[in-house]
């Protein structure tokens, strides 16, 4: 049995311009709205695959504010069972912060009979970017650390998990337990269904607050780069563009069979 | 791609439905020089129109919209993008029963094909909705989907096909110029975009949820808010990939759970109306850039549509639980909705400046066939008073009237609403200097254009024991919710005594000036070329010869007249009568609705309490009928106006607001002994007009009606021209195609034994049930329906076809599927009480 | 001193963004008063190579070898990277911001007890040193402040433009055999195959690419873009939005966390350009984009555009096309 904690954070969904909060500590999500990154709605598929293949809980967390829980019950509408939430204002948190956190997550429920051999976590998140939760985490519980893979298998205490590197096609495998750190691309990540949605809606959250004040995140402001000038050459408009698209495909050269 | 043109003589603000059939409808009227633009790009440029789930239900209580909707989904046809699916309303619990119930009278009304159908028939045609989970359903066989993008670019298309049209996409409004215009009315005279200024003559805002923000450009209110209206795919559903197309299974309306669900190729859309209504500012709307998808389709907040996800699942759990069946697109769009759900069309307060704002795609196309023909020849072929933007009071201009009222009015989208029924929000803005002593009186109060007025007094309940069974008790909830048996109580007493009423609500406006004389003499039907003093009640007609409104007019001068109208519609009233003053003139329109007070005062012994209170002399003969003058009435100067809209004799008393109460109280006082006592709208604006047969504006009265229909006509038409004239005199040469009749209900007994008591838009059938139709293809119903005390009937209005308006004739209403047998007991303006008016004496 | 993690392709060249960070760490170096700059390399270099860093300005070349560095792991990376800068005293380690340099950095900053910047652009004050860096995938820059010692740090792709040194470095070579502990390579690659051709694989090396966003309006309208690609031997990639709605499967997604393309010729129809996208489309030559919105990032962004309706300039497109080849 594996029951794996599958850490997920409320960011910004930033398909769009982005836009600052006031204070310039952070996005604004009002029009964009708020989603889980990328790779830790692939890291949440793999723990539910993983739970199930091995008949265990697959436990989703997070470090957020009471609207974070949106992001907690999406993820137990796909197919986690369980749930923690570490009620704080993530903005306030650096990635030491986070880790830590993290970690007493683990050791606690642990102690309390329902130990967690496994980790996953995104590789980085969309909004911070700081590539290094994961692997603080590692050191934080003392346990071995994989990071930046798509696919993650675990089979007789052992992870198996690999992805894209600059050599090739990169393979590792570890004893249990492990930190792995997940990149989009190796699973398509499912949408909930209604009957899973209703029922995430009845997942009791483990509720708790952070074990210490944040150190913090460094950061002294954000803001945005200055847009770049335009030098597109507009063909035309409509249909009637079509010769001059055609045009230009003979001049690329991309015409010819 | 175009350039902003410098000039147009109209320029269109928007490309959703709205606009695009606008331009289409200006350019087929032979408007030329339009110029349409919009913030986004072609053909969606992010506005409500481009998320709409896009079907159509065509029965509504409301006629306007109805006529709207129809008129939309002949234009639709016409296009060759609508799919018919038929749809249900199901009714999970007997009250919605009944609702749909009512719901068929309207169908009934307005000619739609519509049944009452059991749960299996539904499961026929939806073969996965559970049956039980419902006891009944309402089935419009009509009901469809349209593509509202491609007709938009259809529309577009034929305008650019005539010439007359530039379209010039992705540029935006920064400003609307306006200048001085005469009497102090401003003028639109330039559109200044982010691509270039346009002068024009006549500017249209078409910009859905935006149009508040644009409005505010030129400093006119346009009082809509963006809401969210929550909705979500779910798919694939092997039961809908089964078939080909986007619609091949009737949509859904679960009305109990405010929510419905509309296949969509092999997903199911499931909408909601159930959640908290979630308003946003239109400046708070993201940019194209900012948006995630588009600017109307705000982040899904899961929370709130999660207790309608439950709702939807128990009513088709095999569709919506089926393997491989998933969320994946959810959206909370934004849509425009009013303090009153209408929507806001019409010419400004800035000349030249249009609005055709707060417009759903079911009414999209005929909304902007209406509004080109208003822009063209000053009236439409759909009646539209409810959907003027002249209609609303400053109060309800405010932000915070349009929110408080749309976060009442958002769960009612589905809701069971009574006719009657009040707004319990962003009350008390407009309070008669009578209210504390109202209140005293356990005044129950009603709202007419943000004045709380008096419906009844619960002080007059120890009436009803005196008057027995005569105040006729309504047995039903229904019928009797906001209602009660004090108001026939206290019409008894008025025709037995007296009754003293507060019509503060009356909107007053003064025309002074050389010019005074033409304005009313255009504007009204009726000889207003009398002597000073007199009082004249008249119709006003637009240039078709439809009504615009009925009101009173004083000749206070040679060159000063007091129009009197009625609160509800003054507004649009004094708009019609300010767009009449001669732009060079020095006549002026002064509104003294905030400053004169108007209470009534009618019965037998009104005369006997009016002269205790006054030296002056107001004997038929000193004070003759349809006169006024100023007298002194207990202490103060009160213009006295001898009228009536009750049947009975009796005043109409302006007095200045600060000197209202006081005089409110002394006819009180006075009054008591001669056993007269305060009486609410109920009695004025029911049953006391509906037993003399008096018409009302917006209920028997109205753009699609005429005088010779609604039986007005008098022998003679004045000399001196007036609009709407021409069409009046053709009217009079012609038979009309209906007629407006009163109906007396022979026999109120349901079928379960308990009385019923019809409310107002009940269709009239013949005895045994058969449809009526009238010479204008339209099927008679219940215009107005009102307790007669005095004559111990229940009393409807409705227009008949002309063979039927006999009478005598015996034909039967509908109400709530049930029929009763009515008598036609007038088939003009002959009231059933007091045909020669001898009470008025 | 600083000291610059430097990655070498399986060719044995340095990775054009370990250039970036040497001529990054450079600048700063110079900013600082010509504190030294040393590389450190995983692996036995050749000559031309320590001549390459030499030439970026290495006062030495570090080698790390030894059965740890047989195979990667970021903890043993680390651990050679942290005994060279603990020898050296280096008040600065910094890499270029690939996965390897990130994941290595990391691992430094968890060793040290210090924080880490990721994807910096640019070097704000020196004391105390501020960096600015890419955050939201590029869309918005963060502040950041690296006050404790060393300052760890990685460089963004493209922040600066490797550029030899004025005056070559030394370039001593310097052998490394750090001792690993066996807890470090626990997590360490086990093997390693020749990229699979994986679905996305020809996106990645095309020459040509269809590219469709929400403009296409459902699922049931990609058929005019798939002949597009068809009668262009290009294949499709999709934006984020649209895998999302499920409209086409994820592995024909390019962007940040899609695929990253560097077509000749990437032809976006329909596509507003978010950040999201341009991060892995920004590397094509030339850029078509077709789209109803002139305003639209991913036109502002573009070679050439065509204003419109995909789904009326696709189709002629596709006829001029077969009318061109009849």
């Amino acid at each position: 049995m594996v029951d794996p904690l599958v850490c997920v954070k409320r960011v910004v969904d930033a398909t769009s311009e982005v836009v600052l909060t006031d204070d310039e500590q952070g996005v604004d999500g009002r029009y964009a709205g708020f989603t889980t990154s990328a790779h830790e709605e692939c890291a949440v598929e793999l723990a539910v695959r993983i739970a199930a293949d091995a008949g265990g809980t697959a436990t989703v967390m997070t470090l957020g504010d009471d609207d974070a829980v949106e992001q907690l019950r999406a993820a137990l509408a796909v197919g986690c069972a369980a749930a923690t939430h570490v009620v704080a204002d993530a903005q306030a948190f650096g990635p030491a912060d986070v880790a830590r956190e993290i970690a007493a997550v683990v050791r606690d429920h642990e102690a309390a009979g329902t130990p967690h051999e496994l980790v996953l976590l995104g590789n980085d998140a969309a909004d911070t970017g700081d590539f290094q939760v994961g692997i603080r985490l590692a050191y934080e519980l003392g346990w071995p650390v994989v990071n930046g893979v798509s696919t993650v298998t675990v089979a007789d205490g052992e992870v198996t998990a690999s992805g894209s590197g600059p050599d090739g096609h990169e393979t590792f495998r570890l004893p249990l337990p492990a930190v792995v750190t997940v990149l989009e691309g190796g699973v398509e990540p499912r949408y909930p269904s209604v009957p899973g949605r209703m029922k995430a809606k009845k997942v009791p959250i483990e509720e708790r607050r952070p074990t210490a004040d944040p150190v913090g995140p460094s950061r002294v402001r954000l803001v945005l780069p200055p847009p770049s000038p335009s030098t597109v050459q507009v063909l035309g408009t409509g249909p009637e563009a079509a010769p001059a698209v055609v045009d230009l495909f003979e001049q690329l050269g991309v015409l010819a069979r | 791609m175009a350039d902003v043109p410098t000039t147009a003589r109209v320029v269109v603000i928007g490309a959703g439905i709205v606009g695009n059939s606008l331009v289409h409808h200006l350019t087929r009227l032979g408007w030329t020089d339009v110029v349409q633009i919009d913030k986004g790009p072609l053909p969606n440029p992010g506005g409500s129109t481009g998320h709409a789930s896009n079907f159509i239900f065509t029965v509504d209580h409301s006629r306007e919209i109805t006529d709207l909707t129809l008129d939309s989904v002949a234009q639709y046809k016409e296009m060759g993008v609508f799919t018919q699916s038929g749809g249900f309303e199901i009714a999970r619990t007997e009250e919605r029963m009944e609702e749909l119930r009512r719901r068929m009278s309207s169908a009934r009304a307005w000619g739609i094909e519509a049944e009452l159908v059991s749960p299996s028939f539904v499961k026929e045609k939806v073969p996965f909705i559970e049956e039980d989970q419902f006891i009944g359903a309402f089935w419009t066989p009509g009901v469809g989907v349209v593509d509202s993008l491609r007709a938009g670019t259809i529309m577009r298309e034929r305008a650019l096909a005539t010439g007359e049209l530039t379209v010039v996409p992705t540029v935006e409004v920064t400003g609307l110029d306006t200048t001085e215009g005469p009497h102090g009315r401003r003028r639109i005279t330039r559109v200044r975009t982010t691509g270039g200024d346009i002068e024009a003559d006549v500017v249209v805002i078409a910009a859905g949820v935006w149009s508040p923000k644009l409005g505010d450009m030129a400093g006119i209110s346009i009082p809509l808010t963006p809401a969210v209206h929550q909705m979500i795919s779910v798919g694939p559903c092997p039961q809908l990939a089964e078939r080909e197309g986007e619609i091949s299974f009737p949509i859904v309306r679960d009305m109990d759970t405010f929510c419905y669900e509309r296949q969509h190729g092999a997903d199911m859309e499931v909408g909601s109306y159930a959640h908290r209504a979630i308003l946003h500012e239109p400046e708070d709307i993201p940019s194209i850039e900012q948006a995630k998808l588009s600017p109307t389709e705000m982040p899904f907040t899961s929370d709130d549509f999660d207790p309608q996800l439950e709702q939807a699942y128990e009513l088709m759990p095999e569709l919506l639980g089926a393997e491989g069946a998933e969320m994946r697109y959810a959206i909370n769009g934004l849509l425009s909705l009013t303090c009153d759900g209408n929507p806001i069309l019409g010419e400004s307060d800035v000349a030249g400046l249009w609005t055709a704002a707060a417009v759903w795609i079911k009414e999209g196309p005929g909304v902007g066939r209406a509004v080109a023909e208003w822009m063209t020849d000053g009236h439409s072929e759909i009646d539209l008073h409810h959907s003027d933007i002249a209609r609303f009071h400053d109060h309800q201009k405010r932000r915070e009237h349009t929110r408080l009222r749309t976060t009442e009015s958002f769960i009612k989208t589905y809701g069971i609403v009574h006719p009657g029924e009040q707004y319990e929000s962003d009350r008390d803005q407009r309070l008669s200097p009578m209210h504390d002593s109202q209140e005293k009186l356990g005044a129950v109060f009603f709202e007419t254009a943000g004045w709380e007025r008096p419906f009844w007094y619960e002080t007059n309940a120890s009436l009803l024991e005196a008057y027995g069974d005569a105040v006729m008790p309504r047995e039903h909830e229904w019928d009797s919710r906001w209602w009660s048996p004090i108001i026939n109580a206290e019409h008894l007493r008025m025709r037995e005594a007296a009754a003293v009423i507060d019509l503060s609500a009356f909107c007053i406006f003064d025309i002074v000036g050389p010019e005074a004389l033409d304005v009313v003499q255009t504007t009204c039907v009726a000889q207003c070329d009398v002597a000073v003093g007199k009082v004249v009640y008249t119709p006003v007609l637009d240039a078709k010869g439809g009504f615009r409104s009925d009101l009173t007019v004083m000749r206070l001068g040679e060159d000063h007249f007091r129009v009197v109208t009625g609160g509800a519609h003054g507004m649009a009233d004094r708009a019609w009568f300010a767009g009449h003053l001669p732009e060079a003139g020095a006549t002026t329109l002064t509104d003294l609705t905030d400053d004169v007070s108007t209470i009534g005062i009618w019965g037998p012994r009104a005369r006997d309490i009016v002269s205790s209170l006054t030296a002056d002399d107001v004997s038929d003969a000193g004070f003759g009928f349809l006169t006024c003058r100023e007298i002194d009435l207990a202490g103060t100067s009160v213009l006295a106006s001898r009228i009536s809209y009750v049947g009975e004799l009796g005043w109409e008393l302006y007095v200045p607001m600060e000197h209202a109460a006081g005089l409110w109280e002394a006819l009180l006082e006075a009054g008591a002994p001669h056993g007269a006592v305060p009486a609410g709208i109920g009695v004025y604006g029911t049953t006391g007009r509906i037993e003399k047969g008096y018409r009302a504006y917006g209920a028997e009265l109205d753009s699609e009606r005429t005088i010779v229909e609604a039986g007005m006509q008098r022998p003679k038409v004045k000399a001196a021209d007036f609009v709407g004239k021409e069409a009046y005199l053709a009217q009079r040469e012609e038979a009309p195609r209906a007629v407006l009749c009163t109906l007396t209900v022979d026999d109120h007994t349901s079928a379960s034994g308990t009385k019923r008591y019809m409310l107002g838009g009940e269709p009239i059938l013949t005895r045994d049930g058969g449809t009526l139709t009238d010479g204008h293809g339209h099927h008679p119903y219940v215009t107005s329906a009102g307790s007669a005390p005095s004559l111990g009937k229940h009393v409807l209005l409705a227009y008949l076809p002309p063979d039927e308006a006999v009478i005598g004739n015996q034909l039967a209403v509908s109400y709530m599927e049930e029929l009763y047998p009515v008598t036609v007991g007038s088939i003009d303006a002959t009231p059933l009480l007091d045909p020669t008016n001898e009470r008025i004496r | 001193m600083i000291v610059v993690l430097v990655e070498v392709t399986p060719a044995g060249e340095v990775v054009e963004t370990s250039l970036e960070a040497m001529t990054f760490a450079r600048d700063l170096a110079a900013a600082g008063g010509g504190v030294p700059i040393d590389a450190v390399v995983v692996g036995q270099p050749d000559e031309a190579l320590v001549g390459t860093l030499a030439s970026y300005g290495a006062r030495r070349v570090h080698a790390l070898t030894g059965p740890a560095y047989d195979s990667f792991s970021g903890a043993a990376w680390a651990a050679g990277l942290m005994a060279v800068r603990e020898r050296a005293g280096a008040v600065v380690v910094t890499a270029a911001g690939t996965p390897r340099g990130n994941e290595v950095l990391a691992h430094v900053a968890a060793r040290s007890g210090v924080p880490m910047a990721a994807n910096v652009v640019s070097f704000g004050s020196l004391s105390p040193f501020t960096v600015t860096r890419q955050v939201v995938g590029g869309a918005a820059l963060e502040e950041m402040s690296l006050a404790q010692r060393p300052a760890v740090f990685s460089l963004a792709g493209h922040a600066v433009e490797a550029t030899p040194a004025p005056a070559a470095g030394v370039g001593e070579l310097v052998a490394e055999t750090p001792e690993v502990a066996d807890a470090d390579l626990v997590a360490r690659v086990v093997s390693t195959e020749e990229p699979e051709p994986d679905l996305s694989g020809t996106l990645k090396s095309a020459r040509v690419v269809v590219g469709a966003g929400r403009g296409a309006g459902s699922a049931e309208g990609f058929d005019d873009l798939l002949e597009l690609a068809e009668l262009l031997d290009a294949p499709l990639g999709v934006s984020r939005v649209v895998t999302s709605l499920g409209w086409r499967p994820h592995h024909e997604q390019v962007g940040q966390t899609g695929s990253r393309i560097s077509p000749d010729l990437y032809i976006p129809c329909g596509i507003s350009g978010a950040i999201q996208h341009w991060a892995g489309c920004s590397s094509a030559r030339t850029i078509l984009a077709i789209n109803t919105d002139p305003d639209a990032p991913m036109v502002t962004k573009a070679t050439h555009a065509v204003i419109g309706d995909l789904h009326e300039i696709i189709p002629a497109v596709n006829a001029e096309i077969r009318r061109r080849r009849a």
